[in-house]
């Protein structure tokens, strides 16, 4: 039940070409993350919209394989 | 609306003006983000309704396909979807929560 960050990294990197992404292993099990992720496909979205977009990208990993996954997206400044 | 367990969802979310689904029950919970969205209603003095997703399977399931959002707990506020504990702690922080339950009408001066 774990994922590497550069995973979590390429699936979001597949979906948000321009995401600029900084994953922290919180607990350092691969297991429980903290991502923050800028890009323009945000603008405009509620906090929901955003973050199921990251779950989209995520193929169904999130709530599976990776268990928790902290979320702090935005569009750029 | 064609899952038999989203009518039964949809009935829990209209029954109260707040539905939390979450894991355990706001006495006893069992999961650390579900705990967390609990002592932040209980701290803005909102009532609310707890489903322990861990007693129905099917909701558990169910639930995250009916709001496309892949994890538990999930947060309600008059039938809408507000987020889970990430988004309802940032919502808390930022006054955002506050606002939202104000705007709905919802009470906040239940004693913590």
């Amino acid at each position: 039940m774990a994922m590497p960050a550069s995973e979590i990294e390429a699936l979001i990197k597949a979906a948000l070409p321009d995401a600029q992404i900084t994953i922290e292993d919180l607990a350092g099990d691969n297991d429980h993350f903290a991502a923050t992720i800028i890009s323009e496909a945000f603008r405009g979205m509620s906090r929901v919209r955003q973050h199921q977009l990251v779950y989209a990208a995520l193929k169904g990993n999130m709530g599976g394989a990776l268990h928790a996954l902290a979320l702090q997206t935005s569009a750029p400044e | 609306m064609d899952n038999p367990v989203f009518a039964q969802i949809q009935a829990k979310i209209d029954a109260s003006p707040v539905v939390l689904f979450m894991k355990g029950n706001p006495m006893f919970p069992q999961c650390g983000f579900s705990a967390r969205v609990v002592q932040i209603l209980k701290h803005s003095g909102v009532n609310f309704a707890s489903v322990n997703v861990l007693e129905d399977p099917e909701i558990r399931d169910g639930i995250k396909a009916f709001s496309d959002w892949p994890t538990i707990p999930q947060l309600y506020v008059k039938g809408e979807f507000v987020g889970g504990c990430d988004i309802v702690t940032e919502m808390f922080q930022s006054g955002e929560l506050q606002t939202l339950l104000a705007e709905k009408g919802v009470s906040q001066d239940a004693a913590a």
